[in-house]
C-alpha cells in the first residue's frame, strides 16, 4: 500500500471551532457578543425525564372519552378577580421593542383562540396587544419603561419583573436599530441609542421593600388584580420563599434556557440554573409555608412540547409559560427563510440575531417591511394551533397516568433517565428507587 | 372639604374614597391627619383634588398621582410621588430615597433635603429641592428637570440621558456621561420660572447646569471602562 493516509485532524475538546472563533471575534471587536434565544449548550432538562403510564397499580384515564381537565386560577390569594385561563400554558413577557407591533398582536389573538394569557414586556402596553389579548398580564419592570396607572388599571395582571432565567442580575437591553420613534417615544428615550436598562428597581431593594410596593400596587388597582412576581432562576428556594412573604399571588420562575430578546452571549450560558432543578427548590419553598398550590407557580424556560408541560406540572408548576416555541410558532426561523437567512449569516433553525432587528419573519424586527410579513391573523392561528397540540399532548399523557386534570399530576409519575437529573429534579433514577442527593 | 382621621379610618378606606372620586367627583379638597408615617397614601389619584396630610408619610406617598395636588406637612418616607404622572406634589418637610423616581411629569418640590437617588430614571417630571440631595441622584434620568438649591452627593447624572440637572450648590462627584454644560440665558429663564413655580426665592444664575455627554448612547470599544 504505498497511498498515503488522509491525516486526521484533531480538533482540541478546550479550544474547539466555536471557542476559537469566539477568540478571534472578540480580538476584532473588543466587544462581547449580544444576541437574542437562550442557552444552546445542553443542560440537564426536561428530556432527561420519562412519565411513569399507568398498568396494574394505576388506573389510566380512556384516551379520547375520560375528561382530563386544564383548567388554572391564578391569583386567588389576594386578588378580588383572579384570572381563569383554560390551559395552563401562558405567554410569557416579551416587549414590543424586542418584537414588532404585529408580533405583539399575533400573540394577543393566539393566546385569546386557546383561552390563556399573553404579557407585556420591558416596554409597556400597546393597544395592539390589549385589544387583542382577553387576559393581559402587564409587566413592572426595573426601567418602567411606558409604565403609568391607566394601563395598570387595563390590566388583568400585575407582573414585577425582578429577573429572567436568561440573565438573572441583569438589566435589559435594546440596541440602536430597534429603537425607533415609536419605541423609543413608549420609553422615553432618544431615537437610536443603545439602550441599556436597569437591573435593580430604583424605588425598592430587598424583600421588606417588596412588600410595601406590592401592597402600593395593590392600592392603586383597588386589590383587584393578581400580582405575580417574576425570578430568574438562581436561588429559588430563598427568592420563591421571599416573595410569598412580600405578598405575591403567583410567582413566576424562569428557567436559564429561557429566551431574551438581547443578551450578552456569556450571560445566557453560563448565569442561572436549569428550569429541572429549580422547579423542585420552588415547590418545596411553597410547601414550607402551606402556599404549595395556593399562591400558583407558572415556570417556563425551554418549554416545547405537551411532554415538557406535563412534567414541568407533574414537579409541581401550576402552569408553564413559552416564549421561543411561541414565537417558532409564528413563524421564526421557518425554513421557507433559509435563503434569507443565509444572506445575514444565518440559516433556518440557527437563526438568534434577535437583537438586530433584520429578522426576515418580520418577529423581532421594528422595520416596517419586515414587520409587514407577519400576518397578525394568520400568526395568530398558527400560536392557537400549537398551543392546542401543547395541551392535547399533555392531556395524552396526564390521561395514561390516570390523571383527570393535568394538575393532578404529581411527582411519583416521574423518573429520570441520569443521576444528573434524578438529583436536580429530586425523583428516583428510572427502575430504581434511589433519589441522589436525598440521603442513602 | 373631607377629613380623614387615619387613627381611626384605614390606608385602604382613605385611598378607594379618592379613587372613587374619579367615577364621581364629590368632593375636591381632602385633609388628611394622623398620617404616622404610614405607606401608600393617597397613592394612584386620578382626580384634580386638593389633598393635604398632615404629619409624615411613608414609602410612596402620592405614587403615580394623576392631576391632583397633594401637600405633606411632613417629611415622606421612600419613593414619593414614584412615577407621577401630572399634578403637583410638595413635600413641606425633608425625602428619603428615590423621590420622584421614574415620574413622567407634574411637579415634585421638597423642601427639605433629599436622601439617595432622587429622580433616578425620571421621565419628565420636574423635581425641585429645597436642600441637599443624595448620591446617585437622576441615575439613567431620561427626561424633565432636577433643581437642587442645595449640593449634590455622589454619582450626579450617572448614565444620563436627557434630564437637565441644575445645582446651587456643590456637586460631590459627577455619574459617568454626566458634565456640566454652559448657562445660556435661555437657561437661567427656563430656571427662573421653574423656581417661581416651586415657590423658591433664590437667583437663577447662581445654578450651574449638567446633562448628558451622549457618549455612552451607543456601544462604542473606546468608552468600555465607562460601563
Ligand atoms: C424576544 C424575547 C423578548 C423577551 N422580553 C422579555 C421582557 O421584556 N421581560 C421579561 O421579563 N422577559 C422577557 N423575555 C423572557 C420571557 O419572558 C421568558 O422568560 C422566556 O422566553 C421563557 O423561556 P423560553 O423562551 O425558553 O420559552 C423575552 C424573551 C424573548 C424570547
Amino acid at each position: 500500500m504505498s497511498e498515503k493516509q488522509t491525516p486526521v485532524l484533531r480538533e482540541s475538546a478546550t479550544f474547539d471551532r466555536l471557542a476559537i472563533q469566539e477568540i478571534q471575534r472578540a480580538a476584532e471587536t473588543g466587544i462581547y457578543d449580544i444576541r437574542g434565544g437562550g442557552t444552546k449548550r445542553k443542560v440537564p432538562h426536561f428530556d432527561d425525564l420519562l412519565l411513569l403510564g399507568a398498568s396494574m397499580s394505576r388506573y389510566p384515564l380512556e384516551g379520547y372519552r375520560e375528561k382530563c381537565g386544564t383548567d388554572v386560577i391564578l391569583g386567588n390569594r389576594f386578588a378580588k378577580k383572579p384570572i381563569h385561563l383554560k390551559i395552563p400554558v401562558t405567554i410569557a413577557g416579551m416587549s414590543f421593542g424586542a418584537l414588532s407591533a404585529n408580533a405583539k398582536e399575533a400573540l394577543g389573538r393566539g393566546a385569546t383562540i386557546a383561552g390563556t394569557s399573553t404579557t407585556t414586556g420591558d416596554g409597556g402596553m400597546t393597544p395592539e396587544e390589549r385589544g387583542q389579548s382577553q387576559h393581559l398580564v402587564y409587566q413592572y419592570l426595573p426601567s418602567r419603561y411606558g409604565m403609568n396607572p391607566d394601563d395598570l388599571r387595563k390590566a388583568d395582571a400585575i407582573e414585577i419583573v425582578l429577573g429572567q432565567g436568561a440573565k438573572p442580575g441583569g438589566g435589559g437591553m435594546l440596541l440602536g436599530m430597534k429603537i425607533t420613534e415609536r419605541v423609543a417615544g413608549m420609553r422615553t428615550l432618544p431615537i437610536g441609542v443603545d439602550q441599556r436598562s436597569a437591573c435593580r428597581h430604583p424605588d425598592w431593594t430587598g424583600p421588606d421593600d417588596l412588600a410595601i410596593k406590592i401592597a402600593e400596587i395593590r392600592e392603586i388597582t383597588d386589590w383587584e388584580k393578581p400580582i405575580y412576581v417574576k425570578i430568574g432562576a438562581s436561588r429559588p428556594y430563598y427568592d420563591v420563599k421571599l416573595a410569598v412573604k412580600a405578598g405575591a399571588d403567583v410567582i413566576v420562575l424562569d428557567g436559564m434556557q429561557g429566551g431574551t430578546a438581547a443578551t450578552q452571549e456569556v450571560f445566557i450560558e453560563h448565569v442561572g440554573i436549569p428550569i429541572l432543578c429549580a422547579i423542585p427548590q420552588a415547590v418545596q419553598a411553597l410547601q414550607e409555608m402551606d402556599m404549595h398550590r395556593k399562591v400558583q407557580l407558572i415556570v417556563s424556560g425551554g418549554i416545547r412540547t405537551g411532554a415538557d408541560v406535563a412534567k414541568a406540572m407533574a414537579m409541581g408548576a401550576d402552569a408553564v409559560a413559552i416564549g421561543t416555541a411561541a414565537l417558532i410558532a409564528l413563524g421564526d426561523n421557518h425554513p421557507s427563510l433559509d435563503d434569507e437567512l443565509k444572506k445575514i449569516g444565518s440559516a433556518a433553525g440557527f437563526y438568534d440575531d434577535w437583537q438586530n432587528g433584520k429578522d426576515p419573519a418580520g418577529i423581532t424586527t421594528q422595520d416596517p417591511e419586515l414587520a409587514k410579513r407577519l400576518d397578525p391573523i394568520e400568526g395568530g392561528r398558527r400560536l392557537a394551533n400549537y398551543l392546542r397540540v401543547l395541551v392535547l399532548e399533555a392531556q395524552t399523557m396526564a390521561r395514561a397516568c390516570g390523571k383527570s386534570h393535568l394538575l393532578n399530576l404529581d411527582p411519583e409519575d416521574l423518573v429520570a433517565l441520569t443521576m444528573e437529573s434524578a438529583a436536580m429534579a429530586r425523583v428516583p433514577l428510572a427502575g430504581t428507587n434511589w433519589v441522589p442527593g436525598q440521603g442513602f | 372639604m373631607k377629613t380623614f382621621d387615619l387613627s381611626s379610618a384605614s390606608v385602604r378606606e382613605f385611598n378607594q374614597a379618592l379613587h372613587d372620586q374619579a367615577k364621581q367627583l364629590e368632593e375636591r379638597e381632602w385633609r388628611v391627619s394622623n398620617s404616622g408615617g404610614k405607606h401608600n397614601l393617597a397613592v394612584g389619584v386620578n382626580q384634580p383634588l386638593d389633598i393635604v396630610i398632615d404629619g409624615h408619610a411613608g414609602y410612596y406617598c402620592a405614587g403615580m398621582n394623576q392631576q391632583a395636588n397633594i401637600t405633606v406637612h411632613g417629611n415622606v418616607g421612600v419613593g414619593v410621588a414614584e412615577n407621577m404622572m401630572s399634578g403637583s406634589v410638595r413635600v413641606k418637610g425633608s425625602a428619603s430615597q428615590a423621590a420622584g423616581a421614574t415620574a413622567h411629569g407634574g411637579l415634585l418640590v421638597i423642601e427639605g433635603d433629599a436622601g439617595a437617588r432622587c429622580g433616578i430614571s425620571m421621565k419628565g417630571v420636574d423635581i425641585v429641592v429645597g436642600g441637599n440631595i443624595g448620591h446617585m441622584s437622576c441615575f439613567m434620568g431620561r427626561a424633565g428637570r432636577l433643581v437642587v438649591c442645595g449640593d449634590a452627593g455622589d454619582a450626579l447624572g450617572d448614565s444620563l440621558y436627557e434630564t437637565v440637572i441644575y445645582v446651587k450648590g456643590s456637586v460631590k462627584s459627577l455619574g459617568a456621561d454626566c458634565i456640566e454644560k454652559e448657562m445660556r440665558a435661555e437657561h437661567i429663564e427656563e430656571l427662573r420660572v421653574l423656581l417661581d413655580k416651586a415657590g423658591f426665592d433664590v437667583d437663577p444664575a447662581s445654578f450651574k447646569r449638567y446633562g448628558s455627554a451622549r457618549q455612552l448612547y451607543n456601544f462604542k470599544v473606546d468608552n468600555a471602562s465607562a460601563y
